[in-house]
């Protein structure tokens, strides 16, 4: 349902990679490996629409996302390198922003089901100036637990500064969600135990993809 | 969308209520300023009753464009403007949400004391009215075009002097007819046209700023 | 079936086929302008009468309206150009735009310079905060903010399509501008001096004045046929076309 075809990205002068295609399908998971400054990050971005490649063009259901960017951005959520967390708002508030701009429910009970997850509801209150790493990711993270509705993730390093218990919890979002019929994409150079029908994995060192049976 | 707007509102007016101190600076900067002049050209009152309408409107233009470093750029550092562009929303709506919050921060705080200020340059009363109004309708003009300067140099070295550089050389129609009218009307002449033409600006500002800054965003997050 | 070739002149929107036709292109326009400006300039000094009021100095007028008139004109063509660049997501376009800013900017400044000259001899100051000044002044921080933006950006792309965005605001701005300058001056000046009580316009110095305008456009083409061509090596330069080009010249 996510289809890319002959990708090319460059950023200034140099040519991250070039011809790269893929096809992603419900309950699949996309893994994007490679070396660091290898365009990892620049592909999410072009999956997300922020970037144009340079050549090549990103499908979705079978209609280019040049066509309808709002409609398309409506089904998918992006969790960066930056947790997108406003310093001066408490975890909930920065959640219930995140949540109402994806024009999803924003009810405070709702948000502190998501928090829960990860185990940080009683940092709900707290500004997320005083959260430490692991937790302000966590609140990132929290979003993916109300999306479950939204159809692609695409998630860059997600398990990063996380500890073993919301790798797990992580795991299991993810595991869930595909589970139910949506897609994955994420970068990560940890080994992540996610089971799903299909693992896709594109190696933008080699600038190819290779199908591997999970 | 109302919904949308409504939040983004919300949002960034709780960021400024969280800190007070950037609003307070904006405005203290904009008294500072208005107190140089008469240091600069001597206490004769004819000469400052002259100058007000200048004077009081350049300083407004001078802190509405400082406080500009605040509208996109906090946002762009933490990532929260790239979920804004992926919201699913129209960014219009999201960009006008914010300066809507901008300038009921920057700009009407400027608007409500301007009459105090206006006082210290001997200033008549139906002359005080006028300036309000127009800085009134003026500022939420400033606010949109300085957006635009703002979208376009986020990010970019040196981008505090650049969004001067670009955005008040398009100040300047509302700088003459905001200080056009409070001039006419201190001098007799109405007031009349000046306030319509900026109301004009206003509209038009409003139908055209929120798109090329929200293009604008778009090409600077690439 | 074979399709015949049709000729299109889009073939020249490609910065390699585009560069050797500049280069052809230049030296035309650059003979055009000096004949142009030498029969401008003979026409403004020799021909038109001397004026009864302001003697010899009004001549400057000759080329100071024309710089005038170029300045706008060259501020419009860069803001279409930028607006096909960035519709069009065309690089040559962005290419010739931000080659025609600094003969635009040029322009600007030789009208204000030749304005203060006429100021100096006719009125006694060397600035005179009349209509046309101050908005040429305008337009040159309008230039220059388009320069210093493209400048400041260091990816390429998106510095052409900023720049765009910048010009096509700019082009909605200059009307309001010229406009609001218009009435601030009518407003202020009230019966002084104005660059408008130019002597009424005999034949002869009208003739002279679109002449020079004209040559001062065949400058400007000329002048930023071959900028862009700088631009084109410059940005063109990790290509295989451009080190045989440059081999080619060293």
């Amino acid at each position: 349902m996510l289809e890319g075809r002959q990708l090319e990205c460059t950023r200034g002068e140099r040519r991250l990679f070039s011809d790269l295609s893929f096809k992603l399908d419900r309950g699949q998971l996309l893994r994007v490996a490679g070396a660091n400054g290898s365009g990892k990050t620049s592909l999410l971005r072009i999956m997300c629409g922020l970037v144009a490649p340079s050549t090549g063009e990103l499908l979705w259901q079978g209609r280019s996302i040049r066509a309808e960017r709002e409609e398309y951005s409506r089904n998918l959520v992006f969790i960066g390198h930056l947790n997108a967390l406003k310093d001066d708002l408490t975890a909930l508030e920065n959640l219930q922003v995140a949540a109402a701009l994806a024009g999803l429910p924003a009810g405070a009970a709702r948000m502190l089901t998501g928090l829960d997850r990860f185990g940080i509801a009683h940092c709900a209150e707290l500004p997320a100036k005083v959260l430490s790493q692991g937790q302000r990711r966590r609140v990132a993270l929290a979003r993916l637990a109300l999306s479950d509705a939204v159809p692609l993730w695409i998630l860059d390093e997600p398990f990063s500064a996380l500890d073993v218990g919301a790798v797990v919890e992580l795991e299991r979002l993810l595991a869930s969600h595909l589970a139910s019929g949506g897609m994955v994409v994420l970068t990560t150079h940890q080994e992540v135990e996610v089971v799903a029908q299909t693992v896709l994995r594109v190696d933008l060192d080699r600038y190819s993809a290779a199908l591997l049976a999970a | 969308m109302i919904r949308t707007l409504g939040w983004v509102l919300r949002r960034d007016l709780l960021l400024v209520f969280r800190r007070r101190g950037d609003v307070i600076n904006a405005l203290v900067f904009f008294v500072i300023v208005v107190s140089l002049f008469p240091l600069g050209v001597g206490p004769e009152a004819s000469q400052l009753r002259n100058m007000a309408p200048g004077v009081l409107w350049v300083s407004a233009l001078l802190a509405c464009m400082l406080s500009l470093a605040r509208l996109f750029a906090p946002d762009h550092q933490d990532g929260t403007l790239e979920q804004m562009l992926l919201a699913g929303e129209p960014l219009v709506v999201i960009v006008l949400g914010k300066i809507m919050a901008h300038w009921l921060v920057s700009g009407l705080p400027l608007v409500l004391i301007a009459p105090l200020l206006g006082l210290q340059f001997d200033l008549p009363a139906d002359a005080l009215a006028v300036l309000c109004f127009s800085l009134l309708i003026g500022t939420p003009v400033l606010s949109l075009i300085g957006a635009v300067g703002a979208a376009l140099t986020l990010g970019v070295r040196g981008s505090g002097a650049l969004v001067a550089l670009l955005v008040l050389p398009l100040y300047v129609p509302v700088l003459i007819f905001g200080a056009g009218s409070v001039g006419a009307t201190a001098s007799g002449t109405g007031a009349e046209a000046h306030l319509l033409l900026l109301g004009g600006f206003l509209a038009l500002a409003l139908v055209l700023a929120p798109w090329a800054s929200a293009a604008a965003l778009r090409i600077a997050m690439e | 079936m074979t399709q015949s070739r049709k000729f299109s002149w889009f073939v020249f929107s490609s910065p390699q086929s585009f560069y050797p036709l500049a280069g052809a292109m230049q030296p035309w326009f650059a003979a055009l302008a000096f004949v142009l400006c030498a029969v401008g300039l003979y026409i403004s000094f020799f021909v038109a009468p001397t004026d009864a009021q302001q003697g010899e100095s009004y001549r400057i007028i000759f080329i100071h309206v024309p710089a005038a008139w170029m300045s706008m004109f060259l501020y419009l063509v860069m803001g279409f150009w930028s607006g096909v660049g960035l519709v069009l997501n065309t690089r040559l376009s962005s290419m010739v735009a931000t080659a025609l800013a600094p003969t635009g900017a040029l322009f600007t400044f030789v009208a204000l310079w030749t304005g203060a000259l006429w100021g100096k001899p006719t009125w006694g100051t060397w600035w005179v905060w009349d209509a046309r000044l101050t908005s040429e002044l305008i337009l040159l921080f309008l230039y220059i903010g388009f320069m210093a933006l493209q400048a400041a950006i260091d990816d390429q792309r998106r510095a052409d399509k900023a720049g765009a965005v910048l010009a096509l605001v700019g082009v909605i701005n200059i009307p309001i501008i010229y406009f609001s300058v218009q009435w601030w001056s009518t407003l202020h000046q009230g019966a002084s001096v104005s660059m408008k009580s130019a002597p009424t316009m005999a034949a002869t110095m009208l003739l002279g004045m679109l002449i020079m305008a004209l040559g001062f456009w065949m400058y400007s083409i000329a002048a930023t046929l071959a900028r862009v061509r700088c631009v084109i090596l410059e940005r063109e330069r990790h290509t295989d076309w451009v080190a045989l080009e440059i081999g080619k010249q060293a």
